[in-house]
């Protein structure tokens, strides 16, 4: 074991002496960057499961050069969502438009959340007015919270 | 509130039931064009028999035509080879292939062993032209009118039943 | 012959389960006791057929027996004899007769850990699955046969997908199924409570230890779902809101509602009808879960492979299944009576709060889930609702969660005094705050989101810290270690549970600000530094797996020129499929994940090498962990399993006339 340590840290040594620092993936990381946190948002039409960013489909790969293309040209992320929309439609995009038809989808949760809360309101009115006959006695022994001492 | 809040979770499941078995009908990885009944996006391609000769979409107006994108890598697009020539013949209409991501070597080959429906084939090399159409599986199919509005946009190999129900008759409707 | 011994055996199988399912339940009706007696033995023979097919399956998986269809389309015999085993349920027909015996362990569960309950209600318990069992079996046995013959044998078979063979893959749908299955025991004994009638609130102590072992196998199942995508799929995602995934989170959320809820009904008797639904709601789910998985109607990586045929069925079976199951809480919910008052301010309102936000989560994740399916049914056009949408609606849901539990737990039941509980918390009100800047301040940089995320961390310690304090602290009279083991097994679970959400919330929160990564070309000998460590892709060779060859690079981990480890990240193609595969290379450790993959080689020899330091990411599976030991704790409680005394009178228990049927309810001696 201690052999093959040694060995190790010899070759590395060696390697480190001519290691060069490895250069960045793409010629402009910010570039990529930015592509990417574009893609990311967006749907693969052949590997519909993942994202344009992670799929290595061959239409994907298009799509994120095109992407970057138009980013050099100076587009911003709404343009570029356009271009997408244009010839693949909504289905594209995978934070789905606030529009007519997603109206439900968008509020849903928060109207969904306020119904809840509301019902829970009516729900304890309208046992407080209830008389007590409605109700079962407390088992007393229950009311203690287990193992605390208060 | 009554006793019928406690039917409300039947109710809700009935509409979701509802919703589902609609759903077992329809194919959730169809991707519909946008591009319906607008204009087909400008190309100026070489034609795939001759580099020298360019294609432009402006020298179809006027004309009801057919676009189908094919590959000499795409098993799919030999299926619908024999109905197309089948179509070619009789359509009466232009019949444009769009050589999807290919070389010329390979598309003029596939031609030549399965046959070319085509009256011409264009040369799509990088692929830009059918992201414009909005291609993502290819073969896809489409028809475009005389005033270069693009009609109908079908996704997968033509069969004959396609054909006959959804082209043909548009076409008819398109006064050809 | 083995086959059609396995095809006999499900056969038989149904029969037992038709049998189940009505004389039991006709016997429990009319007092007929030798047909209620017959619930525990059918669930045995039951049990023993369902199992004798899964084990004839599995046999034929291990002999490579290609005259199976199942088996040639899944197994080779170049595959790991493991891999070949988690072939069994690599496929969607498999799948199905793993759910299956999954229900036959825990209807055998039941029968054999049932002594407490009276026989009536176990009869019709077990009544309830055995019609859940004759569902499937019948699902199987017209649309989905495993042991269907495959005629002219081939030589050899397809090959389980590559993306199935890893160990984690090997556990994680039989883990997943044992929590989705463990749902229909809840299930089972709320359709039994109503239709019995059983105005009590015995149902609910009887339900509570199956539904949190339940919930412990579904949070481990989709733990190790989630960590199995980490470490396989090449760029450490682990959580997609994929369809599937939610399929299964649905289930948990109503669950972990239901855990909730079952504490409430049990000591007080309130939320009776509620329970009840939840406890419908949540199996409900799992089924829906089945159902969306392979009938084709979603798009979704985990997808079986579809047939028109095999959607209906199974929809079929969820509208008599789920539907059936509503029509009677329709009907005999209103019944079921108030229980105990309590006030608005109250640990009951409080479970009632937590109740409502996650109900709202869960109904959140299934609209955003099916949406495209229903704007596409109503012609409305086709969109995509995808991981945007799920953490923009789910995260803030989870606040106000993760304030309340840090509250409920010290609120009394009944009758609560805010102030009291404020005066109680500002100790941990502050410290959590201050640690959530703290961790960000030391993290490098302090971001809202990551501030929300480490003070909901550090909210719920604190607070469990405080009333561990006030429990086992020095106000507690009785000796120190009288006080560790007074404290029951329920509540020490519901903490250490809760614990594990502070744990996971706290991975969540650094992982997702404060990864670093970096994305070179690396030729060898080149080197590239994250966070401080300095990788140097020291060689490259290829290697031949059992049934893959692979490029294997080797990389050198150092940090301040101290060897940290060696990683060997591969691309494998495997032969019989052709398929490529990332094999990523991590170093797992508690404070960050070293984690390397391979992308594309380029020309000239280089690789392009993909370097990630993910800050504390295990946290996000011990804390699941630490969640499912929790709920294991809280369900093993011998309180569960002793027997009811069934004389009046013990030292501390009180009988209790039940005002509505005018039966004596024995309450129990502990809280």
């Amino acid at each position: 074991m201690s052999r093959a340590c040694v060995a190790w840290l010899l070759a590395l040594c060696a390697v480190a002496a001519v290691a060069k620092d490895a250069p960045p993936a793409t010629a402009d990381p910010v570039l990529e960057a930015r592509m990417l946190s574009i893609a990311a948002e967006l749907r693969c039409l052949v590997c519909q499961n993942q994202t344009l960013a992670d799929s290595d489909a061959s239409l994907a790969q298009d799509l994120r050069e095109q992407i970057r293309a138009q980013l050099r040209d100076g587009a911003d992320a709404a343009q570029v969502r356009r271009f997408m929309t244009d010839r693949y439609g909504d289905f594209v995009l995978y934070r789905p438009p606030l529009q007519a038809s997603t109206l439900a989808l968008w509020l849903g949760p928060g109207l969904l959340l306020a119904g809840g809360l509301t019902m829970l309101g009516s729900v304890l009115r309208r046992r407080a007015r209830l008389s007590d006959a409605h109700f079962e006695p407390d088992r007393s022994e229950v009311l203690e919270v287990e193992g605390a001492t208060r | 509130m009554t006793r019928w809040r406690f039917a409300l979770p039947l109710l809700l499941f009935g509409l979701l039931v509802l919703a589902l078995a609609r759903g077992l009908r329809l194919d959730p990885h169809e991707v519909p064009s946008p591009l319906i009944d607008k204009p087909a996006p400008p190309f100026a391609l070489a034609r795939l028999d001759d580099a020298a000769r360019t294609m432009r979409r402006d020298d179809l107006l006027g004309k009801v035509w057919v676009l189908n994108v094919w590959a000499s890598w795409c098993e799919a697009c030999r299926e619908e080879q024999p109905s197309l020539l089948v179509f070619a013949r009789s359509a009466g209409v232009p019949l444009i292939g769009l050589n999807y991501k290919d070389t010329r070597a390979q598309g003029s080959a596939w031609l030549e062993r399965f046959g070319n429906p085509f009256d011409a084939s264009l040369f799509d090399a990088t692929g830009q032209v059918g992201i414009d159409f909005g291609v993502y599986g290819v073969p896809e199919t489409f028809v475009i009118d005389k005033r270069g509005l693009i009609r109908l946009k079908l996704v997968g190999p033509l069969t004959a039943e396609a054909i006959e129900t959804r082209i043909r008759p548009l076409l008819k409707a398109l006064d050809v | 012959m083995i086959p059609e011994l396995g095809q006999t055996a499900l056969l038989l199988a149904l029969a037992v389960a038709l049998i189940q399912g009505t004389l039991p339940l006709l016997g429990a009706a009319r007092g007929h006791e030798a047909w209620m007696r017959l619930a525990r033995p059918a669930a045995q023979a039951q049990c023993a057929l369902v199992t004798l097919a899964f084990v004839l399956l599995a046999g034929s998986f291990v002999r490579n027996d290609f005259s199976l269809l199942y088996v040639a389309l899944h197994s080779n015999t170049s595959l790991p004899l493991a891999y070949r085993l988690a072939g069994v349920w690599g496929g969607h027909e498999g799948s199905l007769l793993l759910w299956l015996t999954m229900l036959c362990g825990w209807m055998l569960a039941l029968a054999h850990f049932s002594r407490q309950i009276p026989l009536p209600v176990l009869a019709r318990t077990l009544a309830v699955m055995g019609w859940i069992a004759a569902g499937f079996l019948l699902f199987m046995l017209a649309t989905s046969n495993p042991f269907e013959r495959l005629v002219p044998v081939p030589p050899d078979g397809n090959d389980l997908n590559p993306l199935l063979q890893d160990p984690g893959m090997v556990i994680h749908p039989p883990l997943l199924y044992m929590g989705y299955v463990g749902f229909s025991v809840a299930f089972a004994f709320a359709v039994a409570a109503l239709i019995g009638g059983d105005l009590g609130t015995q149902w609910a102590r009887w339900m509570r230890p199956w539904t949190s072992a339940a919930w412990s196998f579904l949070t481990l199942g989709i733990l190790l779902g989630s960590a199995w995508a980490y470490s396989v799929l090449g760029w450490g995602g682990w959580w997609f809101w994929d369809p599937v995934e939610n399929a299964s989170f649905m289930p948990w959320l109503a669950g972990t509602a239901l855990i909730h809820s079952l504490a409430v009904t049990e000591k007080r008797g309130a939320f009776k009808s509620w329970t009840v639904l939840l406890a419908i709601v949540a199996f409900s789910l799992s089924l829906l879960g089945t159902f969306l998985v392979r009938s084709g109607v979603l798009s979704s990586v985990h997808a079986f492979a579809t047939d028109p045929k095999r959607g209906l069925f199974i929809l079929v079976f969820l509208v008599v299944v789920i539907g059936g199951s509503l029509l009677l809480y329709a009907w005999r919910a209103p019944k079921l009576g108030l229980g105990a008052r309590f006030d608005a301010v109250s640990r009951e309102s409080m479970l009632l709060l937590n109740n409502v936000l996650f109900v709202v989560a869960m109904a959140s994740v299934l609209l955003g889930t099916l949406y495209p399916l229903l704007l596409d049914a109503l012609g409305l056009g086709k969109i995509s609702v995808g991981p945007p949408y799920f953490d923009a609606v789910f995260v803030p849901l989870m606040a106000p969660v993760a304030f309340l539990m840090g509250v409920g737990p010290l609120a009394r039941w009944k009758r609560a005094e805010l102030p009291a509980i404020a005066l109680r918390l500002r100790w941990a009100a502050a410290v959590s705050v201050v640690a959530a800047l703290g961790a960000g301040w030391l993290a490098g940089r302090i971001t809202v989101a990551a501030s929300l995320g480490l003070w909901m961390s550090a909210w719920i310690a604190a607070s469990i810290a405080t009333d561990l304090w006030q429990r086992l602290g020095p106000a507690n009279p009785a000796p120190p270690r009288a006080r560790l083991r007074a404290l029951p097994r329920p509540v020490l679970g519901m903490l250490l549970a809760h614990l594990g959400v502070a744990a996971f919330a706290f991975g969540v929160s650094m992982v997702k600000t404060y990864e670093t990564e970096r994305d070179v070309q690396m030729m060898v000998g080149d080197s590239t530094e994250v966070a401080g460590h300095v990788f140097t892709l020291q060689g490259l060779q290829r290697v031949a797996g059992p049934n893959y060859d692979a490029v294997q690079a080797l990389i050198a981990v150092t940090r301040e020129a101290r060897p940290v480890t060696l990683l060997r990240p591969e691309k494998r193609v495997y032969r019989v499929q052709g398929t490529p595969m990332t094999e990523a290379a991590i170093d797992h450790g508690l404070t960050r994940d070293l984690y390397v993959s391979l992308g594309e080689p380029l020309a000239g020899g280089a690789w392009i090498v993909r370097v990630y330091c993910k800050p504390f990411v295990n946290w996000i599976w011990g804390g699941c962990l630490m969640m499912a030991l929790g709920g294991a704790l809280a369900a093993s409680d011998r309180r569960y399993r002793a027997k009811q005394p069934r004389t009046a009178a013990t030292a501390d228990a009180h009988a209790l006339p039940d005002a509505a049927c005018g039966t004596v309810h024995i309450a129990g001696a502990a809280p």
